[in-house]
C-alpha cells in the first residue's frame, strides 16, 4: 500500500451535483483522485463517498478542511490502513482458449473468485478482496492476456471494537 | 395561497428583508421582473450586469446586509461571475438570482443557456439550481443564511424559467436546516487561555487586524483588546477603518506597499495576533521569510484559513468578535495573575520607525500635480466618515496609503481579485446603501473606462457618488513593474490622457465633469464638488505619470527588503 494515499470516507447529502463539487474541488486545489466510490447509505438522504486521495500529510488537511467547507458535505472521516476493512471488487475478462481455460479455473479457485461468463476463447472473473489481492490476480492472468478489467475502486470501514463498550470507556478516561 | 414561483422569489427576498436589488431584466428572468412592479423592494436598473454585482458588494460593504442582484441567464449570468469571484475572495455576503432557460429544455444549447451554477461553483459559497417551485422559499432562506453566516461570502439561485411560472403553496421555513453546514463561532476556552499566555510571554507583539474584523463587527473589541495590550496594530488592505488609524498604536497597512513600519514590525515581532486575516501573499512577502521569529495565534472563522499559508502556534477557530471579547478576559486574567509585561521598549522602537520612515512624496510649487498629493487634499476635505470605494492598481494603494480611515466600512475595495473597474459601481452600491454618508470614488483612467457606464445608472437613479480620477494615462501599476522589472520595456501600457474626454463623457452621462492640472486647483475644485448634491461629479485630475507606489516590497522576496523612494534614500544618505 502506497503510504501517501489516504482513504477518505465522506458522508454527503444524497443530491444531484454533489459529486462535481467534491471532484472540481479536488481539481482546484490540485490534488489526484486514486479512486472514489459512491453510493447511498442505509439512509437515503445520505450518500457516502470512499476517497483514495494521493497526498502527503499536510496538504491533506487543507483538503478535508476545504472538503469540509462544502454546504452538502456532512462529515469526513479518514480510515488509517491498519483500522480499516477494505474491499473493492474486479471484473476482469481473460483470454481462455480450450488450453488455458483450465489454468485460468484454477487461478480462479485459488483467489476464491468466481466465474460469471464463459466465451468461446475468453472468461469473464469477479475477484473481491482487498486490493492488493485484485492487483495480484490481475497479474497472475496477465500472460493470458486481459481483453478488459473494470474495478469499483475502494470501499472501507472502520474495524469495530474488540472489547466490550465499558471496558473502552475505562480505559478512555484514564487517558 | 397560491403563488407562481417568481411570486415566491420576491416574498421570499421581502421575508429576508431585501430593501433594494440591482439588476438588469432579460428572457428567462422576465417572470420574476413582473412581480417585482408591486414589490417594496426598490430596484436599480443597471447598464452591465458586472456594475450589478459589484454594487451588491459595495452595499454589503457599507452597510453588513448582504447585497442582492439579480440578471437574467447566459450571458448576463457570466457578466456577473466577476463580482461573484470578487466577493468570494473578498467574502462578501452577496445573493445573486440568475434567470435560466426553462427546465425542460435544460442540456439543448437553448438560446442563452448556460451552465451558470457549473461556472460560478468554485466561486461561490454554494449555489443551488431550482428544480420545483415548492423549493424556492426554503432555497432563498438557506442562500441568505449561507451569505451572512461563517465567513461570508456570495451564493448564487438559479432559476429557470418555467419553474418560474410555475404554481406553488407559500409558507415560510420556521428555519434553516442545513446538516453539513454549522459554522463555529465561539472560540475554544482551551485554545484562549493558551492565546493568553503567549500574549502574556510575548515582548514584541503586534496584532495583524484583517478583513474578518469588518465582517464580524468587531472593530470596537479589537480595539479594547488593542488598548488592553498595548500591541501595535496593522490593518491589511481589506481592514482598513477596523482599527482608526488616528490611535497611537496604530500602524496601517503592511505588505507589498504597505509602509515601512507595518511591514517591519511583523518582521521584528515575536508573536503575531492575527484576528480575521489570511496571510495573504501581498502581506507576507515570501512565506519562508515572513515574521522569522514570530509565534502565531491565529483567530479565523474558517478552519480551512489555519495553516494554509503559515501553521499557527495557537489557532482559533470562531467569530472574531466574539474570540477578541474572550481574549479581553483571558488577557485581564493572566495580567491580574503575572502582571502586565512591560512591551514600552517595543513600542519605542515601532514610533522610532514611523518617524524615520513615513511615506514621502513631493509635490513641486507649479510642478506636475502629484497623485499623493490629490488624495491627502481630497482626504482634508471631506469629512471623517466618508466612504471611499477604490479601484485596483496604484490609485489604490496610494488612497490606502494617504487616506486617514478613523471609521469602520469607510474604505471599499477590490482586495483579494484585484478587479479592476470595481470602483464606479462599488461606490454606486454603497451610496444606496448609506445614503446619508458622502461617498467618493478614486480610480485610475484605466479601471474608469472598464465600468464609467455605471455613472448612466448612477445619475437616472439620483445617486450622487463622486469620482476622483487619477488620469496619469497609463495603466499605472503595470507601467510601475514594467519600469522596476522589465528594463523600462512600456509593452502595452499608454492610454491617453485625452481620449477619451473624461469631462464630456461625464456630462454625456448626466454628472458634473470638471478637469484639474494645477496642484492650486484641487481644493477649489474638490470643495466645488462636494457641494453637489443632486447628480454624480467627475473630476479628471491630471497626474504625473512617473510617480510610483512606495515603499515596495518586489513580488516574491522577502519582507526584509522594503524599496523605499529613492529620494528618502537620498535624504537618509543611503
Amino acid at each position: 500500500m502506497n503510504p501517501r494515499h489516504h482513504i477518505l470516507s465522506v458522508l454527503v447529502e444524497n443530491k444531484a451535483g454533489v459529486l462535481t463539487r467534491v471532484a472540481a474541488l479536488f481539481s482546484r486545489r490540485g490534488f489526484n483522485i486514486v479512486s472514489l466510490a459512491v453510493s447511498p447509505t442505509e439512509d437515503e438522504r445520505f450518500s457516502r463517498m470512499t476517497i483514495v486521495v494521493d497526498a502527503e500529510e499536510s496538504p491533506l488537511e487543507q483538503v478535508v478542511k476545504q472538503l469540509n467547507k462544502l454546504i452538502p458535505v456532512i462529515k469526513i472521516g479518514e480510515i488509517a490502513h491498519d483500522q480499516g476493512v477494505e474491499r473493492e471488487l474486479m471484473l476482469i475478462t481473460v483470454k481462455a482458449t480450450a488450453e488455458a481455460r483450465s489454468q485460468v479455473t484454477e487461478l480462479t479457485a485459488i483467489f476464491e473468485a468466481r466465474i460469471v461468463d464463459v466465451g468461446y476463447e475468453a472468461m469473464t472473473i469477479m475477484v473481491s478482496g482487498e486490493p492488493d489481492k485484485i492487483d495480484a490476480f490481475s497479474d497472475l492472468v496477465r500472460p493470458f492476456g486481459i481483453v478488459e478489467q473494470q474495478r469499483t475502486g475502494r470501499i472501507a470501514m472502520p474495524k469495530l471494537a474488540r472489547q466490550p463498550v465499558k471496558l473502552r470507556a475505562v480505559r478512555t478516561a484514564r487517558a | 395561497m397560491k403563488l407562481t414561483g417568481a411570486q415566491a422569489l420576491i416574498k421570499s427576498l421581502e421575508m429576508e428583508q431585501v430593501e433594494v436589488m440591482f439588476g438588469l431584466p432579460g428572457g428567462a428572468i422576465l417572470p420574476v421582473y413582473d412581480p417585482l412592479i408591486d414589490s417594496s423592494i426598490r430596484h436599480i436598473l443597471v447598464r452591465h450586469e458586472q456594475g450589478a454585482g459589484h454594487m451588491a458588494s459595495g452595499y454589503a460593504h457599507a452597510t453588513g446586509r448582504p447585497g442582492v442582484a439579480m440578471v437574467t441567464s447566459g450571458p448576463a449570468a457570466t457578466n456577473i461571475v466577476t463580482p461573484l469571484c470578487d466577493a468570494y475572495m473578498d467574502s462578501v455576503p452577496m445573493v445573486v438570482v440568475t434567470g435560466q432557460v426553462a427546465y425542460s429544455v435544460i442540456g439543448t444549447d437553448a438560446f442563452q443557456e448556460c451552465d451558470t451554477v457549473g461556472i460560478t461553483m468554485p466561486i461561490t459559497k454554494h449555489n443551488w439550481l431550482v428544480t420545483d417551485a415548492n423549493d424556492i422559499p426554503r432555497i432563498v432562506r438557506e442562500a441568505f443564511h449561507v451569505a451572512t453566516t461563517g465567513r461570508p461570502g456570495p451564493v448564487l439561485v438559479d432559476v429557470p424559467k418555467d419553474i418560474a411560472n410555475q404554481a406553488m403553496d407559500w409558507y415560510w421555513p420556521e428555519r434553516v436546516d442545513l446538516p453539513g453546514y454549522k459554522p463555529t463561532t465561539k472560540g475554544h476556552p482551551k485554545q484562549i487561555k493558551d492565546a493568553a499566555r503567549l500574549i502574556g510571554e510575548s515582548r514584541r507583539p503586534v496584532i495583524y487586524a484583517g478583513g474578518g474584523i469588518l465582517k464580524a463587527r468587531a472593530a470596537e473589541a479589537l480595539k479594547t483588546f488593542a488598548e488592553l495590550t498595548g500591541a501595535p496594530v496593522v490593518t491589511t488592505l481589506m481592514a482598513r477603518g477596523a482599527f482608526p488609524d488616528s490611535h497611537e498604536l496604530c500602524l496601517g497597512m503592511p505588505g507589498m506597499h504597505g509602509n515601512y513600519t507595518a511591514i517591519t514590525a511583523m518582521q521584528k515581532a515575536d508573536l503575531l495576533i492575527a484576528l480575521g486575516s489570511r496571510f495573504d501573499d501581498r502581506v507576507t512577502g515570501k512565506v519562508d521569510a515572513f515574521a522569522p521569529d514570530a509565534k502565531i495565534i491565529h483567530v479565523d472563522i474558517d478552519p480551512a484559513e489555519q495553516g494554509k499559508v503559515r501553521r499557527p502556534d495557537v489557532p482559533i477557530v470562531g467569530d472574531c468578535r466574539l474570540v477578541i471579547e474572550e481574549l479581553i478576559k483571558a488577557t485581564k486574567s493572566e495580567h491580574t495573575k503575572h502582571g502586565k509585561p512591560d512591551i514600552s521598549e517595543w513600542f519605542a522602537t515601532v514610533k522610532q520607525w514611523q518617524r524615520d520612515y513615513p511615506l514621502h512624496y513631493e509635490q513641486e510649487e507649479g510642478g506636475t500635480l502629484k497623485p499623493q498629493f490629490v488624495l491627502e487634499q481630497l482626504r482634508d476635505l471631506c469629512p471623517t466618515d466618508t466612504i471611499l470605494a477604490s479601484g485596483v492598481g496604484q490609485h489604490q494603494m496610494w488612497a490606502s496609503q494617504y487616506w486617514k480611515f478613523d471609521h469602520p466600512y469607510t474604505w471599499i475595495n477590490s482586495g483579494g481579485l484585484g478587479t479592476m473597474g470595481y470602483s464606479v459601481p462599488a461606490a454606486i452600491g454603497a451610496k444606496v446603501g448609506r445614503p446619508d454618508r458622502m461617498v467618493w470614488a478614486v480610480d485610475g483612467d484605466g479601471c474608469f473606462q472598464m465600468t464609467a457606464q455605471e455613472l448612466v445608472t448612477a445619475t437616472a437613479e439620483r445617486i450622487p457618488v463622486k469620482i476622483a480620477i487619477l488620469n496619469n494615462a497609463y495603466l499605472g501599476m503595470v507601467r510601475q513593474w514594467q519600469e522596476l522589472f522589465y528594463e523600462e520595456r512600456y509593452s502595452e501600457v499608454y492610454l491617453s490622457p485625452d481620449l477619451p474626454d473624461y469631462v464630456k463623457w461625464a456630462e454625456a452621462m448626466g454628472c458634473v465633469g470638471m478637469r484639474v492640472e494645477d496642484a492650486d486647483d484641487v481644493a477649489p475644485t474638490i470643495e466645488k464638488a462636494n457641494e453637489i448634491d443632486d447628480r454624480p461629479v467627475v473630476i479628471d485630475f491630471r497626474t504625473d505619470y512617473r510617480e510610483k507606489v512606495y515603499p515596495m516590497v518586489a513580488a516574491g522576496t522577502s519582507n526584509d527588503e522594503v524599496i523605499l523612494d529613492p529620494a528618502m534614500d537620498k535624504k537618509a544618505g543611503r
